[in-house]
Protein backbone atom coordinates (compact mmCIF):
# COMPACT_ATOMS: atom_id res chain seq x y z
CA UNK A 1 0.00 0.00 0.00
CA UNK A 2 1.15 3.58 -0.63
CA UNK A 3 -0.35 6.65 -0.03
CA UNK A 4 0.08 9.86 -1.27
CA UNK A 5 1.05 13.01 0.93
CA UNK A 6 -0.02 16.21 -0.69
CA UNK A 7 3.50 17.73 0.06
CA UNK A 8 6.25 14.79 -0.50
CA UNK A 9 3.88 12.59 -3.74
CA UNK A 10 3.48 8.68 -3.59
CA UNK A 11 5.36 7.20 -0.68
CA UNK A 12 5.91 3.75 0.95
CA UNK A 13 3.27 2.76 3.56
CA UNK A 14 6.61 2.25 5.41
CA UNK A 15 6.97 5.98 5.96
CA UNK A 16 3.49 6.39 7.90
CA UNK A 17 2.44 5.83 11.20
CA UNK A 18 -1.35 5.04 11.67
CA UNK A 19 -3.00 6.22 14.48
CA UNK A 20 -6.57 5.56 13.57
CA UNK A 21 -10.22 6.67 12.95
CA UNK A 22 -10.75 9.94 12.47
CA UNK A 23 -13.22 10.16 15.30
CA UNK A 24 -9.69 11.72 16.81
CA UNK A 25 -10.89 14.95 14.90
CA UNK A 26 -14.08 15.12 16.67
CA UNK A 27 -12.52 16.12 20.33
CA UNK A 28 -15.30 16.90 22.71
CA UNK A 29 -15.52 20.23 24.09
CA UNK A 30 -14.39 21.05 27.88
CA UNK A 31 -16.60 19.72 30.50
CA UNK A 32 -18.78 17.32 27.91
CA UNK A 33 -20.03 14.34 29.54
CA UNK A 34 -17.77 11.44 29.99
CA UNK A 35 -19.62 9.19 27.25
CA UNK A 36 -18.52 11.68 25.17
CA UNK A 37 -14.53 11.16 25.38
CA UNK A 38 -15.51 7.04 25.76
CA UNK A 39 -17.08 7.61 22.03
CA UNK A 40 -13.78 10.18 20.67
CA UNK A 41 -11.48 7.91 21.91
CA UNK A 42 -13.16 4.44 22.12
CA UNK A 43 -15.73 3.30 20.21
CA UNK A 44 -15.62 2.78 16.58
CA UNK A 45 -17.81 2.33 13.69
CA UNK A 46 -15.16 0.25 12.53
CA UNK A 47 -16.24 0.04 8.63
CA UNK A 48 -15.79 -2.84 5.90
CA UNK A 49 -15.74 -0.45 3.48
CA UNK A 50 -14.74 3.32 3.12
CA UNK A 51 -13.20 4.39 6.74
CA UNK A 52 -11.46 7.33 6.95
CA UNK A 53 -8.58 7.65 9.05
CA UNK A 54 -4.91 9.89 10.29
CA UNK A 55 -1.43 9.03 9.09
CA UNK A 56 1.34 10.91 10.45
CA UNK A 57 4.22 11.15 7.97
CA UNK A 58 6.67 9.92 10.01
CA UNK A 59 10.00 9.75 7.96
CA UNK A 60 8.66 12.08 5.62
CA UNK A 61 7.66 15.97 6.50
CA UNK A 62 5.56 15.23 9.42
CA UNK A 63 2.41 16.17 8.64
CA UNK A 64 -1.16 14.59 9.55
CA UNK A 65 -3.01 13.05 6.77
CA UNK A 66 -6.46 12.51 6.60
CA UNK A 67 -6.57 9.38 4.13
CA UNK A 68 -10.03 7.93 2.92
CA UNK A 69 -9.86 4.45 1.57
CA UNK A 70 -11.15 1.34 1.42
CA UNK A 71 -10.82 -1.64 4.45
CA UNK A 72 -11.86 -4.59 1.98
CA UNK A 73 -9.70 -3.54 -0.86
CA UNK A 74 -6.94 -1.43 0.72
CA UNK A 75 -7.54 1.61 -2.36
CA UNK A 76 -6.53 4.56 -1.10
CA UNK A 77 -9.26 7.00 -2.19
CA UNK A 78 -8.18 10.64 -1.25
CA UNK A 79 -5.51 12.01 1.18
CA UNK A 80 -5.44 15.82 2.42
CA UNK A 81 -3.37 17.50 5.22
CA UNK A 82 -5.63 17.99 8.58
CA UNK A 83 -3.82 21.52 9.21
CA UNK A 84 -5.48 22.39 5.46
CA UNK A 85 -9.02 20.99 6.71
CA UNK A 86 -11.57 23.99 8.15
CA UNK A 87 -10.86 24.00 11.86
CA UNK A 88 -7.60 22.49 11.29
CA UNK A 89 -6.26 19.84 13.71
CA UNK A 90 -9.70 20.99 16.23
CA UNK B 1 -21.58 -42.61 17.80
CA UNK B 2 -18.87 -42.71 20.02
CA UNK B 3 -15.52 -42.83 18.43
CA UNK B 4 -12.98 -45.07 19.76
CA UNK B 5 -10.08 -47.16 18.84
CA UNK B 6 -12.50 -50.28 18.67
CA UNK B 7 -14.49 -48.45 16.23
CA UNK B 8 -11.73 -47.58 14.27
CA UNK B 9 -10.75 -51.11 13.89
CA UNK B 10 -14.35 -52.31 13.31
CA UNK B 11 -14.71 -49.69 10.99
CA UNK B 12 -11.67 -50.77 9.05
CA UNK B 13 -12.60 -54.28 8.36
CA UNK B 14 -16.41 -53.28 7.27
CA UNK B 15 -15.10 -51.03 5.07
CA UNK B 16 -15.99 -47.79 6.63
CA UNK B 17 -19.15 -47.52 5.77
CA UNK B 18 -20.93 -46.81 9.54
CA UNK B 19 -19.33 -43.53 10.24
CA UNK B 20 -22.30 -41.86 9.48
CA UNK B 21 -22.10 -37.93 9.16
CA UNK B 22 -20.68 -36.06 11.75
CA UNK B 23 -23.70 -33.61 12.55
CA UNK B 24 -27.04 -33.37 11.39
CA UNK B 25 -28.19 -30.25 8.87
CA UNK B 26 -31.15 -29.21 10.45
CA UNK B 27 -33.42 -26.37 9.16
CA UNK B 28 -33.82 -23.49 11.26
CA UNK B 29 -36.87 -23.20 13.62
CA UNK B 30 -38.90 -20.52 14.28
CA UNK B 31 -37.92 -20.26 17.66
CA UNK B 32 -35.26 -21.30 20.11
CA UNK B 33 -34.69 -20.65 23.50
CA UNK B 34 -31.06 -18.62 22.34
CA UNK B 35 -29.23 -18.35 19.45
CA UNK B 36 -25.42 -17.90 19.03
CA UNK B 37 -24.42 -15.85 15.95
CA UNK B 38 -21.18 -17.42 14.62
CA UNK B 39 -20.20 -20.87 14.20
CA UNK B 40 -16.38 -20.46 14.98
CA UNK B 41 -14.54 -22.14 18.07
CA UNK B 42 -16.32 -19.60 20.34
CA UNK B 43 -19.62 -19.59 19.11
CA UNK B 44 -19.56 -23.50 19.23
CA UNK B 45 -18.16 -23.77 22.23
CA UNK B 46 -21.02 -21.42 23.70
CA UNK B 47 -23.63 -23.51 22.40
CA UNK B 48 -21.78 -26.98 23.84
CA UNK B 49 -21.77 -25.27 27.33
CA UNK B 50 -25.42 -24.24 26.70
CA UNK B 51 -26.29 -27.49 26.49
CA UNK B 52 -23.83 -29.50 28.55
CA UNK B 53 -23.69 -27.07 31.49
CA UNK B 54 -26.71 -25.48 31.76
CA UNK B 55 -29.03 -27.87 30.21
CA UNK B 56 -30.23 -25.42 27.32
CA UNK B 57 -31.11 -27.57 24.14
CA UNK B 58 -33.43 -25.88 22.45
CA UNK B 59 -30.94 -23.20 20.72
CA UNK B 60 -29.67 -22.91 17.49
CA UNK B 61 -25.74 -21.85 16.27
CA UNK B 62 -26.32 -19.43 13.17
CA UNK B 63 -23.19 -19.40 10.43
CA UNK B 64 -22.99 -17.33 7.93
CA UNK B 65 -20.55 -19.55 5.71
CA UNK B 66 -19.38 -23.04 7.10
CA UNK B 67 -18.56 -24.10 10.39
CA UNK B 68 -15.51 -22.59 11.25
CA UNK B 69 -14.43 -21.03 8.35
CA UNK B 70 -13.57 -17.81 10.20
CA UNK B 71 -10.13 -17.44 12.50
CA UNK B 72 -10.75 -20.85 13.88
CA UNK B 73 -9.51 -22.53 10.88
CA UNK B 74 -7.27 -20.66 10.12
CA UNK B 75 -4.48 -19.41 13.07
CA UNK B 76 -1.53 -20.40 14.51
CA UNK B 77 -3.01 -23.40 17.22
CA UNK B 78 -1.29 -21.82 20.45
CA UNK B 79 -2.24 -22.63 23.70
CA UNK B 80 -0.94 -21.34 26.54
CA UNK B 81 -1.74 -19.42 30.01
CA UNK B 82 1.34 -17.18 30.71
CA UNK B 83 -0.74 -14.00 31.73
CA UNK B 84 0.34 -11.92 34.13
CA UNK B 85 -2.84 -9.12 34.87
CA UNK B 86 -5.81 -10.71 37.23
CA UNK B 87 -8.43 -11.14 35.40
CA UNK B 88 -6.63 -12.21 32.14
CA UNK B 89 -4.52 -14.71 34.64
CA UNK B 90 -7.39 -16.72 36.19
CA UNK B 91 -9.50 -16.97 32.81
CA UNK B 92 -6.79 -18.43 30.37
CA UNK B 93 -5.90 -20.26 33.58
CA UNK B 94 -9.18 -21.95 33.27
CA UNK B 95 -8.75 -22.48 29.38
CA UNK B 96 -5.66 -24.18 29.74
CA UNK B 97 -7.58 -26.60 32.46
CA UNK B 98 -10.51 -27.29 30.08
CA UNK B 99 -7.76 -27.79 26.71
CA UNK B 100 -6.24 -30.52 29.69
CA UNK B 101 -9.90 -32.64 29.31
CA UNK B 102 -10.94 -31.31 25.93
CA UNK B 103 -10.39 -34.80 24.09
CA UNK B 104 -12.22 -36.98 26.55
CA UNK B 105 -14.74 -34.32 27.47
CA UNK B 106 -15.70 -34.07 23.22
CA UNK B 107 -14.80 -37.64 22.22
CA UNK B 108 -12.67 -35.99 19.42
CA UNK B 109 -8.98 -35.92 19.00
CA UNK B 110 -8.07 -32.23 18.88
CA UNK B 111 -4.48 -32.86 18.92
CA UNK B 112 -3.62 -31.12 22.09
CA UNK B 113 0.30 -31.10 22.16
CA UNK B 114 1.64 -30.00 25.03
CA UNK B 115 5.13 -29.41 23.83
CA UNK B 116 5.92 -26.15 26.17
CA UNK B 117 6.08 -22.44 25.09
CA UNK B 118 9.30 -20.51 25.71
CA UNK B 119 9.27 -16.59 25.63
CA UNK B 120 12.99 -15.42 24.92
CA UNK B 121 14.13 -12.05 27.07
CA UNK B 122 17.03 -10.07 25.91
CA UNK B 123 18.24 -7.76 28.87
CA UNK B 124 18.41 -7.81 32.32
CA UNK B 125 14.93 -5.41 32.70
CA UNK B 126 13.36 -8.24 30.68
CA UNK B 127 14.97 -11.15 32.51
CA UNK B 128 13.23 -9.09 35.68
CA UNK B 129 9.94 -8.64 33.90
CA UNK B 130 10.06 -12.48 32.82
CA UNK B 131 10.80 -13.81 36.20
CA UNK B 132 7.88 -11.39 37.63
CA UNK B 133 5.14 -13.11 34.89
CA UNK B 134 6.43 -16.26 36.41
CA UNK B 135 5.98 -16.04 39.50
CA UNK B 136 2.37 -14.31 38.43
CA UNK B 137 1.83 -17.42 36.65
CA UNK B 138 2.69 -20.19 39.50
CA UNK B 139 0.79 -17.74 41.98
CA UNK B 140 -2.23 -18.59 39.65
CA UNK B 141 -1.84 -21.97 39.97
CA UNK B 142 0.22 -22.94 36.46
CA UNK B 143 3.41 -23.76 35.86
CA UNK B 144 6.50 -21.50 34.63
CA UNK B 145 10.09 -21.84 34.91
CA UNK B 146 13.28 -19.75 34.08
CA UNK B 147 15.91 -20.98 31.89
CA UNK B 148 19.28 -20.16 31.52
CA UNK B 149 20.99 -19.96 27.94
CA UNK B 150 23.25 -23.01 28.85
CA UNK B 151 19.67 -24.84 29.25
CA UNK B 152 17.88 -23.34 25.98
CA UNK B 153 21.15 -24.30 24.26
CA UNK B 154 20.28 -27.60 25.16
CA UNK B 155 16.78 -27.39 24.26
CA UNK B 156 16.83 -25.19 21.17
CA UNK B 157 20.63 -25.56 20.05
CA UNK B 158 19.15 -24.16 16.30
CA UNK B 159 19.30 -20.41 17.87
CA UNK B 160 21.62 -17.83 16.77
CA UNK B 161 23.06 -16.87 20.53
CA UNK B 162 25.83 -14.87 18.77
CA UNK B 163 23.70 -11.74 17.81
CA UNK B 164 24.41 -8.56 19.21
CA UNK B 165 21.74 -6.65 18.43
CA UNK B 166 19.27 -8.78 21.15
CA UNK B 167 21.45 -10.88 22.73
CA UNK B 168 19.51 -14.30 24.19
CA UNK B 169 19.62 -14.08 27.62
CA UNK B 170 17.32 -16.95 28.96
CA UNK B 171 13.73 -18.01 28.10
CA UNK B 172 10.54 -18.28 30.32
CA UNK B 173 8.71 -22.00 29.71
CA UNK B 174 5.21 -22.93 30.18
CA UNK B 175 5.59 -26.98 30.40
CA UNK B 176 1.68 -27.39 29.98
CA UNK B 177 1.59 -24.69 26.95
CA UNK B 178 1.79 -26.31 23.51
CA UNK B 179 -0.41 -26.29 20.17
CA UNK B 180 -3.67 -28.00 18.94
CA UNK B 181 -5.36 -29.00 15.92
CA UNK B 182 -7.34 -25.69 15.18
CA UNK B 183 -9.90 -27.15 12.66
CA UNK B 184 -10.61 -29.92 14.95
CA UNK B 185 -11.25 -28.09 18.17
CA UNK B 186 -14.46 -26.23 15.52
CA UNK B 187 -15.47 -30.28 14.70
CA UNK B 188 -15.33 -31.47 18.04
CA UNK B 189 -17.49 -28.71 19.44
CA UNK B 190 -19.77 -29.06 16.31
CA UNK B 191 -19.98 -32.89 16.89
CA UNK B 192 -20.45 -32.43 20.41
CA UNK B 193 -23.28 -29.82 20.86
CA UNK B 194 -25.27 -31.77 17.68
CA UNK B 195 -24.99 -34.63 19.76
CA UNK B 196 -26.99 -32.54 22.59
CA UNK B 197 -29.51 -31.41 20.17
CA UNK B 198 -27.90 -28.11 19.18
CA UNK B 199 -29.10 -27.39 16.21
CA UNK B 200 -25.93 -25.95 13.76
CA UNK B 201 -27.13 -24.07 11.20
CA UNK B 202 -24.69 -23.07 7.71
CA UNK B 203 -25.03 -20.68 4.93
CA UNK B 204 -27.31 -18.77 7.33
CA UNK B 205 -26.30 -15.08 7.68
CA UNK B 206 -27.68 -12.95 10.41
CA UNK B 207 -29.14 -9.37 8.51
CA UNK B 208 -30.44 -7.99 11.00
CA UNK B 209 -31.51 -7.95 15.26
CA UNK B 210 -35.09 -7.42 16.72
CA UNK B 211 -36.05 -5.83 19.75
CA UNK B 212 -38.91 -4.78 21.24
CA UNK B 213 -38.91 -1.72 24.23
CA UNK B 214 -35.40 -2.71 24.81
CA UNK B 215 -35.68 -6.33 24.81
CA UNK B 216 -34.20 -8.67 21.93
CA UNK B 217 -36.80 -10.70 20.05
CA UNK B 218 -35.18 -12.86 17.22
CA UNK B 219 -33.10 -11.93 14.40
CA UNK B 220 -33.77 -11.79 11.07
CA UNK B 221 -31.79 -14.39 8.38
CA UNK B 222 -31.18 -14.84 4.72
CA UNK B 223 -33.34 -18.23 5.55
CA UNK B 224 -36.26 -16.17 7.03
CA UNK B 225 -37.00 -14.59 11.08
CA UNK B 226 -35.55 -16.81 13.83
CA UNK B 227 -36.99 -15.60 17.29
CA UNK B 228 -34.90 -16.07 20.29
CA UNK B 229 -35.40 -14.22 23.48
CA UNK B 230 -31.57 -14.50 24.19
CA UNK B 231 -29.04 -14.10 20.99
CA UNK B 232 -25.11 -13.73 21.49
CA UNK B 233 -23.02 -11.79 19.29
CA UNK B 234 -20.03 -14.37 18.83
CA UNK B 235 -18.54 -13.13 15.82
CA UNK B 236 -14.65 -12.35 16.09
CA UNK B 237 -13.57 -9.98 13.29
CA UNK B 238 -17.31 -8.70 12.43
CA UNK B 239 -18.61 -7.61 15.69
CA UNK B 240 -18.75 -4.13 14.77
CA UNK B 241 -21.25 -5.19 12.03
CA UNK B 242 -23.25 -7.17 13.73
CA UNK B 243 -23.36 -4.81 16.92
CA UNK B 244 -24.56 -2.34 14.13
CA UNK B 245 -27.17 -4.37 13.69
CA UNK B 246 -28.62 -3.57 17.25
CA UNK B 247 -27.81 0.06 16.87
CA UNK B 248 -24.52 -0.19 18.59
CA UNK B 249 -20.48 1.10 18.31
CA UNK B 250 -18.12 -1.27 20.13
CA UNK B 251 -14.78 -0.09 21.29
CA UNK B 252 -13.27 -2.69 18.62
CA UNK B 253 -11.15 -2.10 15.18
CA UNK B 254 -10.57 -4.78 13.07
CA UNK B 255 -7.04 -5.46 11.76
CA UNK B 256 -5.38 -7.71 9.93
CA UNK B 257 -3.30 -10.40 11.17
CA UNK B 258 -0.75 -12.61 8.84
CA UNK B 259 0.84 -15.97 9.03
CA UNK B 260 2.69 -18.58 7.24
CA UNK B 261 3.67 -21.78 7.02
CA UNK B 262 6.44 -23.49 4.88
CA UNK B 263 6.87 -26.83 3.33
CA UNK B 264 6.69 -29.80 5.43
CA UNK B 265 10.10 -30.82 7.37
CA UNK B 266 11.36 -33.38 9.50
CA UNK B 267 11.20 -32.13 13.02
CA UNK B 268 12.94 -29.98 14.04
CA UNK B 269 11.15 -26.90 16.27
CA UNK B 270 10.21 -28.89 19.66
CA UNK B 271 8.18 -26.00 21.42
CA UNK B 272 6.55 -22.76 20.48
CA UNK B 273 8.96 -20.13 20.74
CA UNK B 274 8.50 -16.63 20.91
CA UNK B 275 10.72 -13.82 20.39
CA UNK B 276 9.31 -10.88 21.45
CA UNK B 277 11.78 -8.22 20.13
CA UNK B 278 11.21 -9.40 16.71
CA UNK B 279 7.56 -9.95 17.08
CA UNK B 280 8.40 -13.43 15.84
CA UNK B 281 6.67 -16.76 17.11
CA UNK B 282 7.05 -20.26 15.67
CA UNK B 283 6.31 -23.93 16.00
CA UNK B 284 6.20 -26.78 14.02
CA UNK B 285 3.00 -28.43 12.88
CA UNK B 286 2.70 -32.67 13.02
CA UNK B 287 2.75 -32.27 9.39
CA UNK B 288 5.84 -30.61 9.42
CA UNK B 289 5.70 -27.36 8.37
CA UNK B 290 7.30 -24.62 10.02
CA UNK B 291 4.12 -22.20 11.45
CA UNK B 292 5.14 -18.38 12.26
CA UNK B 293 3.90 -14.86 12.56
CA UNK B 294 4.43 -11.33 13.98
CA UNK B 295 2.90 -8.42 14.69
CA UNK B 296 -0.56 -6.82 13.37
CA UNK B 297 -0.29 -4.91 9.84
CA UNK B 298 -1.04 -2.04 12.47
CA UNK B 299 -3.73 -0.49 10.69
CA UNK B 300 -7.60 -1.32 10.24
CA UNK B 301 -8.26 -3.64 7.63
CA UNK B 302 -11.19 -6.21 6.27
CA UNK B 303 -8.83 -7.40 4.04
CA UNK B 304 -8.07 -10.96 5.21
CA UNK B 305 -4.77 -10.64 3.43
CA UNK B 306 -1.15 -8.05 4.62
CA UNK B 307 1.03 -6.07 3.02
CA UNK B 308 4.30 -7.24 1.53
CA UNK B 309 6.46 -4.53 4.52
CA UNK B 310 4.93 -7.29 7.73
CA UNK B 311 6.28 -9.98 5.37
CA UNK B 312 9.23 -8.75 5.16
CA UNK B 313 9.46 -8.20 8.59
CA UNK B 314 8.56 -11.14 9.87
CA UNK B 315 11.13 -12.79 7.77
CA UNK B 316 13.88 -10.88 8.94
CA UNK B 317 12.76 -11.43 12.51
CA UNK B 318 12.71 -14.87 11.84
CA UNK B 319 16.46 -14.94 10.60
CA UNK B 320 17.45 -12.69 13.13
CA UNK B 321 16.72 -15.70 15.74
CA UNK B 322 17.00 -19.06 13.90
CA UNK B 323 19.60 -18.61 10.91
CA UNK B 324 18.41 -21.79 9.52
CA UNK B 325 15.31 -20.59 8.29
CA UNK B 326 16.98 -19.81 5.33
CA UNK B 327 16.54 -23.10 3.69
CA UNK B 328 12.95 -23.29 4.27
CA UNK B 329 10.42 -22.72 2.04
CA UNK B 330 7.15 -20.84 2.47
CA UNK B 331 4.11 -22.79 1.16
CA UNK B 332 1.78 -20.12 2.03
CA UNK B 333 0.54 -17.40 4.41
CA UNK B 334 -2.36 -15.77 4.94
CA UNK B 335 -4.55 -12.93 6.70
CA UNK B 336 -7.22 -13.00 9.71
CA UNK B 337 -9.09 -10.74 10.68
CA UNK B 338 -8.72 -9.63 14.24
CA UNK B 339 -11.28 -7.54 16.38
CA UNK B 340 -8.62 -5.49 18.28
CA UNK B 341 -9.71 -3.80 21.62
CA UNK B 342 -7.95 -0.50 22.86
CA UNK B 343 -6.50 -2.40 25.60
CA UNK B 344 -6.28 -5.91 24.18
CA UNK B 345 -8.24 -7.82 26.07
CA UNK B 346 -11.09 -9.47 25.33
CA UNK B 347 -15.36 -8.66 26.10
CA UNK B 348 -17.69 -11.13 27.67
CA UNK B 349 -20.94 -9.28 28.59
CA UNK B 350 -24.55 -8.45 28.32
CA UNK B 351 -25.41 -5.04 26.51
CA UNK B 352 -27.66 -2.26 26.87
CA UNK B 353 -30.71 -4.68 24.90
CA UNK B 354 -31.91 -7.46 27.52
CA UNK B 355 -31.09 -10.90 26.19
CA UNK B 356 -28.61 -10.14 23.67
CA UNK B 357 -24.81 -10.51 24.74
CA UNK B 358 -21.43 -10.26 23.25
CA UNK B 359 -18.05 -12.13 23.11
CA UNK B 360 -15.98 -10.14 21.21
CA UNK B 361 -12.15 -8.67 21.19
CA UNK B 362 -10.37 -11.54 21.15
CA UNK B 363 -7.37 -9.74 19.29
CA UNK B 364 -4.73 -11.96 18.04
CA UNK B 365 -5.14 -14.52 20.87
CA UNK B 366 -8.63 -15.91 20.78
CA UNK B 367 -7.53 -19.57 20.10
CA UNK B 368 -6.46 -20.98 23.46
CA UNK B 369 -9.21 -18.89 24.66
CA UNK B 370 -11.98 -21.10 22.94
CA UNK B 371 -13.30 -23.40 25.72
CA UNK B 372 -13.22 -20.44 28.27
CA UNK B 373 -14.51 -18.12 26.42
CA UNK B 374 -17.69 -20.52 25.53
CA UNK B 375 -17.91 -21.82 29.16
CA UNK B 376 -18.19 -17.90 30.54
CA UNK B 377 -20.72 -16.65 27.82
CA UNK B 378 -22.74 -19.71 28.44
CA UNK B 379 -22.93 -18.98 31.81
CA UNK B 380 -23.54 -15.29 31.12
CA UNK B 381 -26.38 -16.13 28.29
CA UNK B 382 -27.80 -19.08 30.91
CA UNK B 383 -27.72 -17.48 34.28
CA UNK B 384 -27.65 -13.75 32.86
CA UNK B 385 -24.17 -12.98 35.33
CA UNK B 386 -20.63 -12.85 34.39
CA UNK B 387 -18.45 -16.06 35.51
CA UNK B 388 -16.15 -15.42 38.16
CA UNK B 389 -12.83 -15.64 35.84
CA UNK B 390 -14.55 -13.36 33.23
CA UNK B 391 -15.77 -11.01 35.51
CA UNK B 392 -13.53 -8.13 34.39
CA UNK B 393 -13.91 -8.54 30.78
CA UNK B 394 -16.53 -5.65 30.44
CA UNK B 395 -17.92 -3.97 27.83
CA UNK B 396 -17.71 -0.64 29.52
CA UNK B 397 -14.54 -0.34 30.90
CA UNK B 398 -12.89 1.85 28.50
CA UNK B 399 -15.24 4.82 30.05
CA UNK B 400 -15.21 3.78 33.29
CA UNK B 401 -10.66 3.52 33.45
CA UNK B 402 -10.88 -0.56 34.52
CA UNK B 403 -8.78 -1.12 31.38
CA UNK B 404 -6.91 -4.18 31.41
CA UNK B 405 -3.86 -3.23 29.53
CA UNK B 406 -1.89 -6.75 29.43
CA UNK B 407 0.81 -5.46 27.10
CA UNK B 408 1.44 -2.35 28.89
CA UNK B 409 1.33 -0.17 25.70
CA UNK B 410 -1.79 1.95 26.40
CA UNK B 411 -5.61 2.14 25.90
CA UNK B 412 -5.63 3.03 22.26
CA UNK B 413 -6.36 1.20 19.22
CA UNK B 414 -3.50 1.62 17.47
CA UNK B 415 -1.26 0.14 20.37
CA UNK B 416 -2.09 -3.27 20.30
Amino acid sequence: MRLTCPLCGTRDRREFYYSGSDDYLNRPSEGAPVEAWDDMLHLRVNPAGVTKDLWYHETGCGSWLLVTRNTVTHAVLATELVAARKGGAA
Amino acid sequence: MRYSGWKVITEGLLGNKGWGKAWRDPAPKAEYDAIVIGGGGHGLATAYYLAKNHGLTNIAVLEKGYLGSGNIGRNTTIVRANYFLPGNSEFYSHSLKLWEKLETELNYNVMHSQRGHIILFHSDGQRDAAVRRGNAIVNQGDDAELLSVPQLKEMLPYLDYTQTRFPIYGGLIQRRAGTARHDAVAWGYARAADQLGVDLIQNCEVTGIDTVDGKVTGVQTTRGPIRAKKVGMVVAGRSSQVAAMAGMRLPIESHVLQAFVTEGLKPVIDHVVSYGMGHFYISQSDKGGLVFGGDIDMYSSYASRGNLPMVEHVMEAGMTLMPMLARARVLRSWGGIMDMTPDGSPIIDKTHIDGLFVDAGWNYGGFKAAPASGWCMAHLMATGTSHDVAARFRLDRFRTGHVMDEEGTGSQHNLH
